[in-house]
């Protein structure tokens, strides 16, 4: 029985070092193919398909987050009186955190999801193997300009998921706590410095590139037809949250020592 | 055009292939017959460099491909085209785009000549007008068709075909038939053909080459296989006319 455990955690710890290895292999052959000129179309078909589309999602997701945020601050703030730093805490914690990791979590979500499910269908089709028949590396061809479009995308969603949280904690500071709009704006203005906003600019740029490596990555080692599709999907989400999760802390100690 | 010199293929400490030695000379069809699982697919694939055998040197145009690199392996495939068992198109890009795919990356003719060319290899295989439709509104029969004018669009001097008539009728059969004989007559374009329809087979080949649970047990032309005194081989052929007799009887 104890031999059955220790072959089990020996096959995870060997698998994930596999897994590891091809990851770096994937990375290294990416930046490889970067010396060629990337095809400018490509990319700009993908920023369209993976950041214009998650547009609706992100504003969803970030505008609730900023109002809860601060319906859970300004009630507490308020019995402090410190109803002054409200704005500047909400805006400050989207910039630093809240917009960078949501971003890249509903991202991981739309985007990963759908660059797995492509890829992988790609792959159990031969449509990978019909790319390598015409001379066309697949990495330089399917990983590259999805990898420049979700570094390139990322921190534009970024970017607006900032604005749009802030203003979701404006609606609600003004509208329900009863915080002035100018102590609002005011306090964001006494707080905020430009280096809150490009940390998490920062960060999305490495979270964009995680959710391309790790979709592709899932997609061109997807097998067994369509059940091989479900699981490289599933498994390019759930990689991507928890890198993502995990690189946030270690960048947030980098960035904002 | 295409040699294999003691090839070895595993996978998986299973033995694929043994020892092939295969010669495929310029302008001829070669047919590779066998039963399903024989290493029939897994020998063109490896004639294209989709897979490394485990030993062996594989020749094409004069270049062993066995350890090139994937980018040296791409100059090599310039020269080739592959017709895939279910025609892998981009499921993603119109018929004209599937078969403008190889012009638009590997050369700089303009659109117009791209477009020239689309037509004329989709009037070679019969599917004028269809340039605008997707993959997915073909059917089974148009799509290797789609397949085969994409594999020949960059002018190939050799063709792969991964069993191109399967799951398809008698008459579409006979086309693609007809299509792989015009193309090495108008093109002077080297064949090898993966397929287990004996007919086909016939009717197309130079030479045929039999290969049975992973060894090549006889190769020679059609007469030479007709008549060929190796059981195996006249199993194979005969195969499906003695499961008709019995389940007749």
């Amino acid at each position: 029985m104890m031999v059955g455990y220790l072959e089990k955690i020996g096959r995870s710890v060997l698998s994930f070092f596999e897994n590891f290895g091809a990851v770096m292999m994937l990375i290294y052959e990416t930046i490889c193919q970067l010396k060629h000129p990337p095809n400018i179309k490509h990319i700009i078909v993908q920023m369209s398909h993976l950041g214009v589309d998650s547009l609706p999602i992100v504003t969803l997701t970030i505008l609730f987050t900023g109002m809860v945020i601060t319906l859970q601050t300004a009630h507490e703030f308020i019995k402090y009186g410190a109803q002054s730093t409200v704005g500047g805490i909400v805006a400050i914690s989207m910039a630093r955190e809240l917009a960078p990791v949501l971003t890249g979590v509903v991202a991981a979500g739309r985007v990963g999801a759908a660059i797995t499910a492509e890829i992988s269908t790609m792959k159990v089709t031969e449509q990978i193997d019909a790319l390598k028949v015409m001379a066309t590396n697949p990495v330089g061809y399917l990983v590259v300009p999805r990898l420049i479009a979700c570094m390139i995308t990322l921190p534009l969603l970024v970017v607006f998921a900032d604005v749009i949280g802030t203003f979701g904690g404006y609606l609600v500071a003004t509208f329900y706590s009863g915080i002035n709009s100018v102590t609002y704006m005011q306090s964001i203005n006494n707080f905020m410095v430009v280096h809150d906003v490009t940390g998490g600019v920062i960060k999305s740029v490495f979270f964009g590139a995680i959710i391309a490596i790790i979709g592709c990555y899932q997609g061109l080692n997807a097998r067994n037809g369509a059940v091989g599709v479900g699981k490289a999907t599933t498994g390019s989400v759930v990689s991507s949250i928890i890198i993502i999760f995990i690189l946030n802390c270690f960048l947030s100690l980098i960035l904002y020592r | 055009m295409i040699k294999l010199v003691n090839v070895h293929m595993e996978f998986k400490k299973e033995k694929i292939l043994k020892n092939i030695n295969l010669e495929v000379k310029k302008g001829e069809v070669l047919a590779i017959i066998g039963a399903s699982g024989s290493g029939k697919s897994t020998l063109l694939r490896l004639m294209i460099g989709l897979l490394r055998p485990t030993s062996g040197q594989i020749w094409v145009a004069g270049t062993e491909i066995s350890k090139l690199r994937e980018d040296q392996l791409d100059k090599i495939r310039l020269q080739m085209g592959m017709v895939f068992q279910y025609s892998a198109l981009f499921d993603s890009m119109s018929v004209g785009d599937n078969v403008a795919f190889g012009l638009r990356e590997h050369t700089k003719l303009s659109e117009s000549e791209i477009n020239k060319k689309v037509q004329e290899k989709l009037k070679l295989v019969d599917l004028e007008g269809y340039e605008h439709r997707l993959p997915n509104e073909l059917s089974g029969g148009m799509k290797k068709r789609i397949s085969l004018a994409r594999a020949i669009a960059f002018e190939p001097d050799i063709v792969l075909y991964d069993e191109p008539s399967a799951g398809l009728d008698p008459i579409m059969t006979a086309k693609i038939d007809s299509l792989i004989v015009s193309l090495q007559k108008v093109l002077g374009v080297t064949s090898v053909v993966v397929t287990h329809h004996m007919e086909s087979a016939f009717a197309i080949a130079d030479r045929i080459a039999m290969i049975h649970e992973g060894e090549i047990t006889q190769i020679g032309n059609v007469e030479d296989i007709k008549n060929s005194s190796n059981p195996v081989v006249q199993d194979f052929i005969n195969g499906s006319k003695g499961m008709t007799k019995e389940v007749h009887r």
